[in-house]
């Protein structure tokens, strides 16, 4: 087996006994790869876990088992080879947006003389549609949706390894969440990023991802499942809900979120293979599509993924 | 006619202002050249000037004059109003810069390092409540000089409000700026310059304005201990004079330099103020 571009393996977080209590496992047993290129999405409730692997693998968290090798390294801190766009844009409020991106910018190349920096945060700022005055506004100054923007631009423009999204459009409105998910789709398709995204909105994770994780409820979350997005790029917002194997998936992720997150929590057993099983609920469609014959149920491939 | 509040407001102050200062010419009794004379100050030769306080059309003439030439120098006992304060401000400043200098690293350093604030935290909290004042006769006798006592007394005062201010405002910085520097792999010291020192800005200079407050209030009071120049000397020898429309005069003098030190800081507040 060639080696995954990002291996997580046997990850576990815990957290002591606090006085009288038990010892707390937040999340275990996680493991799982992650391909070049590939846009990969974690869906699950809160209290998961989700922001604690998204944390262990920007490098600001450390895990209590198991480690992650990203491109034959081992991931040990936080690192320019992983961008994180944050919930809360984390934008520094006293710089510009411009300065903001440039401050990411002149991070990674430190080498570069202030009119290269300047040319390449304003080459992803325009990216994202911040232009006409708008680049030289204050966080405060701008909407939700242009500050996601901004924090975007930061993290495409230093282009890291892997991208790291932490529920990135949670917090904005749904017209401009739809805007901004088009956005990043087209820049994403441009770039070919390998990105990791936590998300609550499953049409979300339809319309963007390759691949979805799902987690189980925690205490003891694990991941449950890898669910293949079989939709073919480049997909529309206004095109993928009428894709036959759509809803297939829709129905499977809210099925598994409703009721099987639940069901599951906390069955997992010591030795028992860690691997997520894969899921391809649209498989059918797209080997119809490819002219293959298939039969109508969805299926579960081998667990190893 | 619309008129907008801030005009209204400066009519009112000027009315109050007009108000208070006729209250106070009138109170003040006429000049004593009429009326009998009593026995006590015909015997001293009658008509002595008895000391009361001044009416304000005497401070405005007295401020204008002392205004008009502000730097002149006729002896020790005898300098101009804008040499006094320069003096006094020399003190402020020098001791000011120097506890500046102190309280801000110190202030980083307990900012980010728990371990450093507990293991400070009760020598300030013991030297902080000492009255400044209360250090001036140690400092007399270890420094032996008495305007070098002056500025370490203000040293002493201000560096309290810029310490403290500088902790807090470090030790609150956002958790998630302190990711972002951390993710973009910033060094600890451009992590401090680039990230903490802005952010904690506002925190550091509220407390700086605070100290340059409390510094301009303890130069006055220093001085008139430690006696030869500066502003809290010149009341203070008005008052053995017995010029009492001096007095008056230098209590506003000390007012004006005290609201402009204010505003000064008021200004880098406003430029260091972000918003979220």
């Amino acid at each position: 087996m060639s080696r995954s571009f990002i291996e997580i393996s046997n990850l576990a977080k815990r957290f002591p006994a606090s006085k009288g209590g038990k010892p707390l496992t937040v999340l275990e047993n996680a493991d799982f790869t992650i391909e070049r290129g590939e846009f990969v999405c974690i869906i699950g409730h809160s209290g998961c876990g989700k922001s604690t692997i998204m944390n262990i693998l920007a490098g600001l968290d450390v895990p209590t088992e198991g480690g992650i090798i990203m491109d034959g390294k081992e991931v040990s801190g936080p690192s320019l080879e992983r961008g994180v766009v944050f919930q809360n844009y984390s934008l520094l409020p006293w710089l510009s947006a411009l300065k903001n991106v440039m401050f990411g910018v002149r991070a990674r190349h430190p080498e570069w003389s202030r009119a290269q920096v300047q040319e390449h945060s304003l080459k992803y700022l325009h990216m994202v549609g911040l232009t006409g005055g708008a680049e030289l506004r204050k966080p405060a100054q701008l909407s939700g949706g242009m500050r996601q923007r901004v924090s975007i631009a930061r993290a495409f423009a230093i282009q890291p390894k892997l991208l790291l999204l932490d529920e990135p459009f949670g917090a904005l409105d749904a017209l401009t969440r739809g805007t901004i998910q088009d956005e990043l789709l087209r820049i994403w398709s441009g770039t070919q990023q390998t990105v990791f995204m936590i998300t609550h909105d499953v049409d979300e994770a339809i319309l963007l991802a390759d691949r979805i994780l799902l987690m189980t409820n925690g205490p003891h979350a694990r991941i449950a499942e890898s669910v293949v997005v079989d939709i073919p790029r480049p997909r529309k917002r206004g095109e993928i809900i009428h894709h036959p194997g759509y809803y297939k998936i829709r129905n499977h992720l809210v099925d598994f979120l409703t009721y099987r997150s639940k069901e599951l929590a906390g069955t997992h057993t010591r030795g028992a293979p860690n691997r997520p099983v894969t899921v391809r609920p649209a498989a059918d469609e797209a080997e119809a599509e490819a002219g293959e014959p298939a039969d109508s149920r969805p299926r579960l491939v081998s667990a190893a993924s | 006619m619309a008129v907008s509040d801030n005009v209204k407001a400066l009519l009112l102050s000027a009315v109050m202002l007009a108000a208070a200062l006729a209250l106070w010419e009138l109170a003040i009794p006429g000049s004593q050249s009429g009326g009998q004379l009593s026995e006590y100050e015909m015997l001293s030769g009658g008509g002595a000037q008895q000391a009361s306080v001044p009416p304000p059309s005497a401070v405005i003439e007295k401020a204008v004059t002392e205004l008009s030439q502000p730097f002149y120098d006729n002896g020790p006992n005898d300098k101009g109003i804008g040499i006094q304060i320069g003096y006094s401000l020399y003190r402020v400043l020098t001791g000011y810069l120097l506890a500046a200098l102190v309280a801000i690293p110190i202030g980083f350093l307990i900012g980010m390092s728990p371990l450093m604030y507990k293991a400070l935290d009760p020598f300030i909290q013991v030297l902080r409540p000492i009255s400044p004042l209360a250090w001036m006769p140690l400092a007399l006798f270890v420094i032996k000089d008495s305007q070098t006592s002056a500025i370490f007394v203000i040293f002493i005062c201000s560096i309290w409000p810029m310490l403290i201010n500088t902790a807090f405002g470090v030790a609150s910085v956002r958790k998630d700026w302190i990711n972002v520097a951390r993710t973009h792999e910033l060094s600890p010291l451009k992590t401090a310059f680039l990230v903490i020192l802005p952010a904690a800005a506002p925190t550091i200079v509220t407390g700086m304005r605070i100290s340059i407050g409390i510094a301009w209030l303890v130069i006055v009071a220093a001085e008139m201990l430690v006696g030869g120049t500066g502003i809290g000397y010149y009341v203070w020898n008005e008052w053995n004079n017995l010029d009492l429309t001096s007095v008056i005069f230098s209590i506003l003098m000390i007012g004006v330099v005290g609201m402009l030190l204010d505003a000064a800081f008021a200004r880098l507040q406003r430029a260091v103020q972000f918003q979220e």
